[in-house]
């Protein structure tokens, strides 16, 4: 079991480096870094001198790969491939293109992410596992075909239309939270409040549609028959043996997901001018800092793929069949 | 004091919508007296499943109680309010059902299962709880109880699973215990040890078992009456004995002599025609009367009624009174065997010392740590126009040995010499071009053809790939005799298999593998996934063809009484080897290796005159990944001597075709 | 009207799209396995209804790319035409009249007067402060009073348009089924109104009248008011909505379409010959996919913009950078999800090459290329035909999510991000700007929400796992 573990550790060093590869071809290659600075400065008045300072500044005047004119070692090293992409790998992730150190922004707004993230997805799996399984408990009636209508419809409505929606009632009409804002420590309930609301709601159409298909698939396996046989009732059926079976695929789920809260929710930060990564990103993506993006691009594959080895290690933890084997 | 303890009267059960209604159960009557066992007997799809479930509520989402009702003891369960139906289930009715593989909850522990079921019916103290779980395993046999009662379903066999089930519906005491299809999904050598736990649960506790099977062999050998039933009726009612002795109605007649054994080798076994009628109409004529050889104009006029033949049993046919008697039908002699010339045309395929294994990997490098050795030193050999039958139970290696002889699965080693070629070194350009040679016939005829293709195509392109036939014409012609010839009209070549029956898409199969003009055929278990009527067709045509055609067959099962009728020579097949092989009459009459001894002696026997011992065989088969030291068998073996722990026995020569591999087998002299 | 034709990137890449459809339609049609499911799906009530709503937008979007050079108003001295330098499509040269009437800036819907007050000089010479009377919204009414009784007398002749033109069509539609059906049109007409009929016909009636209706309505009323108001600049949120659906539908297919070849070919590949070729295209499919695709998306619209912004003379006009940009929008965002498909397809194909009539085709000497093409591939294409109906709607949602970030279309094309994007930031406004983001939820809300009833009627009629029941 460890062997496994230790090997799906092993094969995630080529994906990273996959990765790695893959965004020094996006951002230095597509587009030399001369272009880049044109684009930062302007298309109007760049003298080549302004094109050199600004690379200089950020260091993206050394070659890309190999550096002929330093000795040793400092001609791989010396190199916007090395300096750049490398040291991404000891989540160096340098300063960015307006000159601030990344990894300090990282730490620090890392938390505000979390405090939305975790209570969305805690009360949202709380709120969507209640309602399929009650759902799945009425199968096949009126209540299940309306639940079902009413997920559909909750899916369709675009994400935006939730966060406008909401800012528009709870706080300009009822002036009940702040539209938007944040603030520390427990001063920041009132901030975070409606957008975790909010981003309950948005996700309780696909959530529900999809756990409710993942009950009813249990419901009609074997052994539920076996367990009515027995002569429990059917409130006992679902929640001891339809609940526990339902509750692997689902849990594994989450699981892959976890790491990514790092990562915040791009539109719901910018919507609430939370000062997560999710705004972060957003602001560099519009700012067009590429040393960020880049960062944030490294970070998020680190994250998912720390996310694939948590789920294979959650199932040999939740699924005895996976565990004794 | 009545002696009944479950009475279904008129019971109507539908399945579907009312707009378009499948009478799955239409107007059943059984008694279940108390401390019986009562066969329900029947044909997959005539109703036997559903009439249980009514009787337990449980019916599936699709299925309802249309009419009739059900008395167990003087409850009428179905007035019962759920409430107090759900204490008589697992309470005074306990029922096992057939995939023991599924019907156990994968993430909850054995133990736990089967408290549940005990706290719901004693309300004890968690001691007591647990002290009952150990009892109840203890009780179905299972060794070292309390370690078992700790670990999940799947360490353990399907056999044990069973048992587990079997415990669960014991742990409410009940009066009458349900068990469907219970030992279907189970080797003969497991099935005869779960038979005898529930013949001896049975005489222990006294309580009645209603069972489910299709199995005569197992209604015999465990039943005290028995119900058959077709079509959602019951057609036929008697004590076991007597029903064996002289079956009243025309289809358990027709059943009988549809049965495969040594005795009836020579003769063309009894089909059935036709299938079941459709249970999505109104009967006003008898249900058999389509595939019935007496029918005569009544059948066809009206439903015949139940009449009673003797007390407590009856049959539900118009002409029972005038039926012939059954030793005076006997069946059509087929053409014999030229076996005599094939002998000496000397062997169409030599296999010599075959190994496929399968590497296991482990660790972080994925070395390779061991091989599960599926087929481990096979060395066997067909001539023209024989049979020899590959026997052994689930996970024997039998299937994949069957692949590896075709280069279906490249093997590990060993030599396969098929019409003077070694397969295993052909390159693969000439292997293709001699495929048209020797062919496959699967087990499951749903996946052994591509749905999405007509049955035309499906023949057409082994055609296609042997360059066999010129014109489309001329492939046409040849797909419309081909289909003629196994029994199909011609224009079944236009519609997809998803429209045929099980045995008519097995018989398509059949067509397909001969559209190459094979010389050799391997028939995986054809017709294990068949009723025995189906089976009977399958088994006649492949015994036409071989007469015809002079063909070849590697006949892969686990069905002794068909080896018994088709087969020339057996080989017996025990994790990976063959223990045993010689000709059908060798081997099957006078077995003499302990293995073969069991498997044969737990093949539940048609004829319950003849008194019998089984010999149980403990525990199961070992993984093949990890076979046991010295002999595999020796484990299971109750004759072993030291030398069995030590090294595997070679083969002993007994005859010129008998061999055996056992060290208490001394050669005889020839 | 001569004009010259255009034909832009995803204009082709539609038509492609929609021959591909023809054809597999024409391959379905022949196929009973592939047959008996859309029977299934046309006999779904929901199936049908979402069909006509999904159609009309479909047609809105056929028309909105057939792209021209309209004329010049006049020809020039020598009598030759000229060609406007402008691109447009055969959908605004039919709504020519939203298309042109502009006002100042914003106002409400269906409003006579300016969302803003301006000064306007009095013939008296003295200034006022007043909402200012609209170019076009109602220019008609010599009194804005009488704007109400305008509108209920517009609606009733749209209305009565509508349903004249619904009853006709339903006359055709039951004249054809009696001639298909070989009865006469009195029992024909008396079967689908009593919902009697295989195919829910009654329903497909109504969903039209409704659409046609409606269509009718506005189009009458459009033609004298802004019926969903003016956005910043003064143009008609209506059309800007309409012109959306393209932006919308290009997303949603093409996106699939370009994605497809290679998430079928891999995912086949992998799961049928294992070894290093599964080992090989896993790795790349995991690499892929753990980018955080937003992120993906985002570096690669950067770059994109860096590479036009300083390659701006490769493009001809606007139109033609918009709509190259949105067919990068689309690549990538195939780059991004190609990965589940493939990882579903390879899975299939591993257990269908373990099936018997695979094994059936090795036994035959079948070569690989053939075992693909006549058993693993007819025999995974419910699935792609699944992932295709269920991808739609999550990436016409997506494409407003993107472009409100700004990595989405390009600013200049309409789409309902972009109309969410400008009408976010008008919320802050006292009165607030209500309208365009309405517009924008309305129109792409029908839309998503008929594609996902849609897709659950063909996933049911599709799945072989839910078919066991019939």
């Amino acid at each position: 079991m460890m062997a496994y573990i230790v090997r799906r550790a092993i094969y995630s060093i080529p994906i990273l480096i996959g990765v790695n590869v893959l965004t020094f071809l996006l951002f230095f290659v597509v587009n030399s870094p001369d272009d880049m600075a044109r684009m930062n400065l302007g298309l109007k008045r760049v003298t080549p001198e302004a094109i050199e300072n600004w690379k200089q500044e950020r260091g993206y005047h050394l070659p890309l790969l190999y550096n002929a004119s330093a000795q040793g070692t400092a001609r791989l090293t010396e190199t916007v491939f090395f300096q750049k992409s490398v040291k991404l790998f000891r989540f160096e992730f340098g300063s960015s293109d307006s000159g601030r150190d990344i990894g300090y922004d990282i730490s620090q707004r890392m938390w505000p992410s979390l405090a939305i993230a975790v209570p969305v997805l805690i009360v949202g799996l709380l709120v969507n596992i209640s309602y399929a399984l009650l759902i799945a408990f009425f199968r096949a009636t009126y209540i299940d075909f309306w639940s079902v209508v009413l997920c559909v419809v909750m899916m369709s409505i675009s994400g935006l239309f939730y966060i406008i929606g909401g800012q528009y009632l709870i706080s300009k009409l009822l002036h009940l939270v702040p539209i938007s804002g944040y603030d520390t420590g427990l001063n920041s309930i009132k901030f975070l409040i409606l957008p975790a609301i909010i981003g309950v709601i948005g996700g309780i159409g696909s959530g529900t549609r999809w756990y409710r298909t993942l009950f009813l698939e249990e419901i009609n396996k074997d052994y539920v028959r076996t367990a009515r046989a027995k002569g429990l009732s059917e409130t006992r059926v679902l929640f001891r043996h339809v609940l526990k079976n339902a509750l692997i695929p689902i849990l594994t789920g989450v699981v892959v997901i976890l790491p990514l809260l790092f990562m915040g929710s791009l539109i719901t930060e910018s919507f609430f001018g939370i000062p997560g990564l999710g705004s972060y990103t957003i602001d560099a993506i519009n700012s067009q800092d590429f040393a960020i993006v880049r960062s944030m691009v490294f970070l998020g594959s680190v994250l998912y793929i720390l996310g694939l080895l948590m789920t294979d290690i959650s199932y040999t933890l939740v699924d005895p069949r996976v565990r004794l084997s | 004091m009545s002696k009944t303890l479950l009475r279904i009267s008129n019971l109507k059960t539908r399945l579907g919508d009312a707009g378009n209604p499948v009478y799955a159960v239409d107007g059943v009557d059984i008694e279940v007296r108390k401390g019986e066992v009562f066969a329900l007997l029947g044909e997959s799809g005539c109703g036997k499943s559903m009439t249980a479930l009514s009787a337990m509520r449980l019916l599936p989402p699709s299925g309802t109680i249309v009419e009739g009702q059900a008395y167990l003891g003087d409850t009428s369960l179905f007035d019962l309010p759920e409430r107090e139906m759900r204490r008589v289930r697992g309470g005074r009715m306990g029922m096992i059902f057939q995939e023991p593989m599924t019907s156990l909850n994968a993430v909850v522990t054995i133990g736990e299962q089967i408290g549940e079921a005990v706290r719901l019916h004693d309300r004890d103290s968690r001691d007591a709880v647990s002290r009952r779980v150990v009892e109840l395993l203890r009780s179905v046999g299972i060794p070292d109880p309390e370690r078992r009662a700790r670990e999940y379903p799947h360490q353990l066999s399907g056999g044990m699973k069973q048992r587990v089930m079997i415990a669960i519906a014991l742990a409410g005491r009940p009066s009458l215990l349900i068990a469907d299809e219970p030992t279907t999904a189970l080797d003969v050598t497991i099935q005869a040890q779960v038979l005898s736990l529930l013949k001896d649960l049975q005489r222990d506790t006294g309580m009645a078992v209603l069972l489910i099977t299709h199995d005569l062999g197992v209604v015999s050998e465990v039943a005290d009456r028995v119900a058959v039933m077709y079509a959602g009726q019951i057609i036929e009612l008697a004590e076991t004995r007597k029903f064996f002795r002289q079956p009243a109605h025309p289809y358990s007649r027709k059943l009988f002599r549809s049965l495969p054994s040594l005795g009836n080798r020579g003769q063309e076994l009894a089909v059935i025609e036709g299938s079941v009628p459709r249970l999505n109409q109104r009967f006003s004529r008898c249900r058999f009367r389509e595939r019935c050889d007496q029918a005569q104009e009544i059948c066809a006029q009206q439903a015949p009624a139940w009449s009673e033949t003797a007390l407590g049993s009856g049959v539900r046919c118009h002409l029972f009174e005038h039926l012939p008697a059954l030793s005076a039908l006997s069946g059509k002699r087929a053409t014999e065997n030229h076996a005599g010339s094939a002998e000496q045309a000397g062997n169409l395929l030599e296999v010599e010392g075959l190994r496929v294994h399968f590497p296991i990997h482990k660790g972080v490098l994925r070395r390779v740590i061991g091989h599960v050795k599926a087929v481990d030193d096979l060395s066997l050999s067909i001539a023209q126009g024989r049979t020899m039958a590959l026997v052994g139970e689930s996970g024997c290696g039998k299937t994949t040995a069957g692949k590896g002889i075709l280069q279906l699965i490249r093997p590990t080693a060993g030599s396969v010499r098929f019409d003077g070629d070694d397969l295993t070194r052909l390159p693969a350009g000439k292997l293709r071009a001699r495929r048209a040679d020797m062919q496959i016939i699967f087990q499951d005829p749903v996946a052994s053809m591509n749905p999405r293709m007509l049955v035309g195509d499906i023949i057409l392109e082994g055609m296609q790939a042997q360059k066999i036939g010129v014109s489309r014409t001329e492939r046409q012609a040849r797909i419309r005799d081909l289909l003629d010839r196994v029994g199909l009209s011609v224009d079944a070549a236009d519609r997809y298999p998803n429209e045929f029956s099980g045995g008519q898409r097995q018989r398509i199969c059949i067509a397909r593998a001969l559209a190459v003009d094979p010389r050799f055929i391997v028939c995986d278990e054809p017709t294990s996934a068949l009723d025995v009527s189906v089976q009977a067709q399958v088994l006649n045509l492949l015994k036409d063809l071989q007469h015809q055609r002079g063909l070849s067959y590697l006949f892969i099962t686990h069905n002794i009484a068909v080896v018994s009728y088709l087969a020339h020579e057996v080989a017996v097949m025990y994790l990976g080897r063959i223990v045993e092989q010689g000709t059908v009459e060798e081997v099957l009459q006078s077995p003499r290796h302990p293995y073969t001894q069991a498997l044969l002696s737990a093949v539940p026997a048609i004829d319950p005159v003849l008194g019998r011992s089984v010999i149980r065989l403990e525990g199961d088969m070992p993984s093949p990944a990890n076979p046991p030291r010295g002999c595999h068998f020796h484990p299971r073996c109750n004759k072993g001597v030291d030398s069995c722990r030590s090294a595997y026995p070679d083969p002993v020569r007994l005859s010129q075709t008998h061999r055996v591999s056992c060290f208490r087998i001394e050669p005889e002299s020839i | 009207m001569i004009s010259q034709l255009v034909i832009l990137w995803t204009d082709a890449l539609i038509f492609l799209l929609i021959t591909l459809a023809v054809a597999f339609g024409v391959y379905a049609s022949r196929k009973a396995h592939l047959r008996r499911p859309w029977g299934l799906v046309v006999r779904s009530r929901v199936g049908v209804g979402t069909m006509v709503v999904l159609a009309f937008y479909l047609s809105v979007g056929v028309l909105d790319s057939i792209h021209f050079h309209p004329a010049a108003e006049s020809p020039d001295s020598a009598g030759k035409v000229i060609y406007s330098s402008e691109i447009i499509s055969l959908f605004d040269s039919m709504v020519s009249g939203l298309r042109a009437r502009q006002e100042k800036t914003y106002s409400a819907p269906l409003a006579t007067h300016l969302y803003a007050k301006e000064s306007t000089e009095q013939a008296d010479g003295s200034t006022i402060r007043d909402f200012p009377r609209l170019e076009h919204g109602g220019s008609h009414l010599s009194d804005p009073d009488q704007r109400d009784a305008d509108i209920v007398r517009l609606s009733a002749i749209g209305i009565l348009k509508g349903l004249a033109v619904s009853v006709v069509a339903a006359n055709i539609l039951i004249v054809l089924l009696a001639v298909a059906a070989r009865r006469t049109f009195g029992e024909r007409a008396r079967e689908v109104l009593s919902a009697n009929t295989e195919i829910p016909w009654r329903v497909v009636l109504t969903v039209l009248g409704m659409m046609l209706v409606i269509t009718f309505w506005s189009a009458e009323l459009a033609s004298r008011y802004h019926i969903l108001g003016t956005d910043k600049v003064g143009e008609d949120v209506f059309y800007q909505a309409l012109k959306s659906i393209r932006t919308g539908l290009v997303i949603g297919t093409l996106t699939t379409l370009v994605m497809l070849p290679l998430a079928i070919m891999l995912g086949i590949m992998a799961g049928y010959f294992r070894g290093w070729v599964d080992d090989l295209i896993q790795y790349v499919y995991t690499t892929l996919n753990s980018i955080p695709g937003v992120l993906l998306i985002a570096a690669a619209i950067l770059m994109l913009q860096i590479y036009m912004s300083n390659h701006a003379e490769e493009f001809n006009s606007l139109v033609e950078r918009a709509d190259l940009r949105l067919l990068f929008l689309c690549i990538i965002l195939g780059v991004t999800s190609w990965t589940g498909l493939c990882r579903l397809l390879r899975g299939e194909s591993m257990k269908l090459r373990e099936v018997d009539y695979v094994q059936a085709a090795n036994a035959f000497g079948v070569s690989h290329l053939q075992i693909i093409g006549r058993h693993i591939l007819p025999n995974v294409l419910h699935i792609v035909l699944i992932t295709v109906v269920l991808d739609f709607s999550g990436l016409v949602l997506a494409e407003a999510v993107l472009s409100y970030v700004n990595i989405g279309v390009d600013p200049t094309m309409n789409s309902w991000g972009n109309m969410i994007n400008s009408a976010r930031l008008e919320m802050a406004r006292e009165p607030i700007v209500w309208w365009s983001l309405a517009a924008a939820m309305i129109f792409m809300f029908t839309l998503v929400l008929s594609a996902n009833l849609f897709a659950d009627v063909v996933r049911d009629a599709f799945d072989p796992r839910l078919g066991s029941s019939r």
